[in-house]
């Protein structure tokens, strides 16, 4: 297992964390410390787990009802997220979720970015057009967007889709954002759109981003964890890992040699 | 993709290592040609500048085109990296040589002189040095690299002799000033060469262990045997 050496302040805390589909073993003893207001990408060939990992950080997987998990993810306030009396939905208000595929409501612009909002029973006009306007200019859209607000987003390329769905997740004040290959369904121009955001975000959020993208990983995070076969094979700061990483297998991967 | 890189990466150390054999050679001539002030061997030395030129701007716009199809990462990066490097590093000793090749020029046109100084000696310690850095980089041999770096200081004692020599000798025969500086000036180019062949040393030991070791003792250096 990895042998942790680096020092921050981690914003979340995953220790012990095994996970199983039905009796299959997909996690095994996760241990990793998510770094404060830093982007942590995680890499790994496709069934090492590093899509099960990021679902397990808000929970998603507890709409799978084979999925059984052990161990403990605690917040910086010590609180364990799988504690029985935290609610999944609060949780993901503080932990939001972006998808490969974007995946905007078949609704206004303005209307997608407030969503989460209305459902908390924020109503009041004048604090909604402040936090589109906040939430699109944050998700760098509010130049394309600013005068069709009230067209369907139905109708954005790709690349502006991708970035609303951000924009939604940012608009209900999130800690935590968790982004699952949000660009791999996207043009070079649009990919590097996303991930100027994505730089222009850290710092004010935490990002956790898995990818197939060996240089995307590179260029975006700070930290990087390997994933393979399920198991967290290391964990360092982005740079050590992309020109002298420790592990074998990691450098196998990162190299090409396999996966 | 990485067959493809594999490929270019290997192509690149055959460059590199055939570069280096000829630079070796082209030391060891003009180490000779000191001694026995042998104008013949120097002006080949010379004659060979434009290849060893040439072969330096072939590798470095092979590694560049490595970088810029393939983004290499890790052992594949620090590889090419340290490749540029010591190809400059390797053109670097063959420039020194021409150099040294000249003022053998120089002595040839002058009456021999008596002289008490061991250019031999640390031709030969020069000659070692440069010897194991190259089979430090062939071996990925990051402790004979080491080796080489501690080499160092012996010859840059020996320069420092040759030098007090040099002037002392001036002192006696002031008139031989001229043909005794040339002394001086070969004695000064193998010491740049020894570090240059420390550069290439350290290079390696980049390569195989990940760390840059510019500018420090490697004296108590740990390896870490990945």
């Amino acid at each position: 297992m990895t042998e942790q050496t680096i020092e921050f302040s981690p914003v979340m805390r995953v220790s012990d964390l095994n996970l199983f589909y039905g009796e299959s073993q997909a996690l095994f003893g996760i241990e990793m410390d998510i770094p404060k207001h830093q982007v942590t990408a995680l890499i790994g060939p496709s069934g090492c787990g590093k899509s099960t990992f990021l679902r397990c950080l808000n929970r998603m997987n507890d709409l799978l009802p084979i999925v059984s998990i052990n161990g403990h993810i605690s917040l910086e306030d010590g609180t364990d997220i799988y504690e029985k009396h935290q609610d999944p939905i609060q949780l993901r208000r503080k932990i939001g979720m972006i998808f490969q595929k974007s995946n905007p409501f078949p609704k206004s612009i303005y209307e997608n970015v407030v969503f989460g909002l209305r459902i908390a029973g924020e109503n009041r006009k004048v604090v909604l057009d402040a936090v589109v306007e906040d939430s699109l200019k944050r998700a760098a859209l509010w130049d394309e967007v600013k005068d069709r607000l009230d067209q369907s987003a139905m109708g954005l390329s790709g690349g502006q889709m991708q970035r609303l769905c951000i924009a939604r997740a940012i608009a209900v004040g999130p800690e935590i954002l968790l982004m699952d290959e949000p660009c791999s369904a996207l043009d070079p121009k649009s990919t590097a759109k996303i991930e100027d955001l994505i730089m222009e975000l850290r710092g004010k959020y935490t990002i956790v981003i898995v990818t197939h993208n060996m240089q995307q990983a590179s260029r975006v995070s700070d930290y990087t964890g390997f994933f393979f076969e399920g198991k967290l094979i290391e964990f360092d700061r982005t740079q050590q890992i992309f020109t002298n990483p420790k592990n074998q297998q990691t450098e196998d991967y990162i190299t090409g040699r396999f996966g | 993709m990485t067959i493809h890189l594999q490929k270019e990466i290997e192509k690149l150390k055959t460059m590199i290592l055939s570069m280096s054999a000829r630079v070796e050679k082209g030391f060891h001539d003009i180490s000779e040609a000191v001694v026995h002030i042998d104008a013949e061997t120097a002006r080949r030395v010379i004659k060979e500048e434009q290849y060893i030129n040439d072969i330096e701007l072939e590798i470095e716009e092979e590694c560049l085109k490595c970088l810029a199809l393939y983004q290499p990462v890790a052992i594949d990066l620090r590889l090419i990296v340290a490749i540029l490097k010591i190809n400059n590093e390797l053109e670097r000793i063959n420039d020194v040589s021409v150099n040294a090749a000249e003022r053998v020029l120089d002595l040839a046109a002058l009456r021999p002189l008596e002289t008490p100084f061991d250019i031999k000696g640390m031709s030969v310690k020069v000659a070692q040095m440069l010897s194991m850095s190259l089979d430090a980089l062939i071996n990925m041999d990051p402790q004979k690299a080491i080796e080489v770096c501690n080499l160092d200081d012996e010859v840059d004692d020996l320069n420092r002799l040759i030098f007090q020599q040099v002037t002392a000798e001036i002192k006696r025969n002031p008139e031989q000033v001229g043909h005794l500086l040339l002394y001086a000036s070969i004695s000064r180019y193998f010491e740049r060469i020894a570090d240059l062949a420390s550069n290439i040393a350290e290079d390696v030991v980049y390569l195989v262990e990940g760390d840059i070791v510019r500018h420090q003792d490697l004296e108590d250096y740990d390896l870490k045997g990945k």
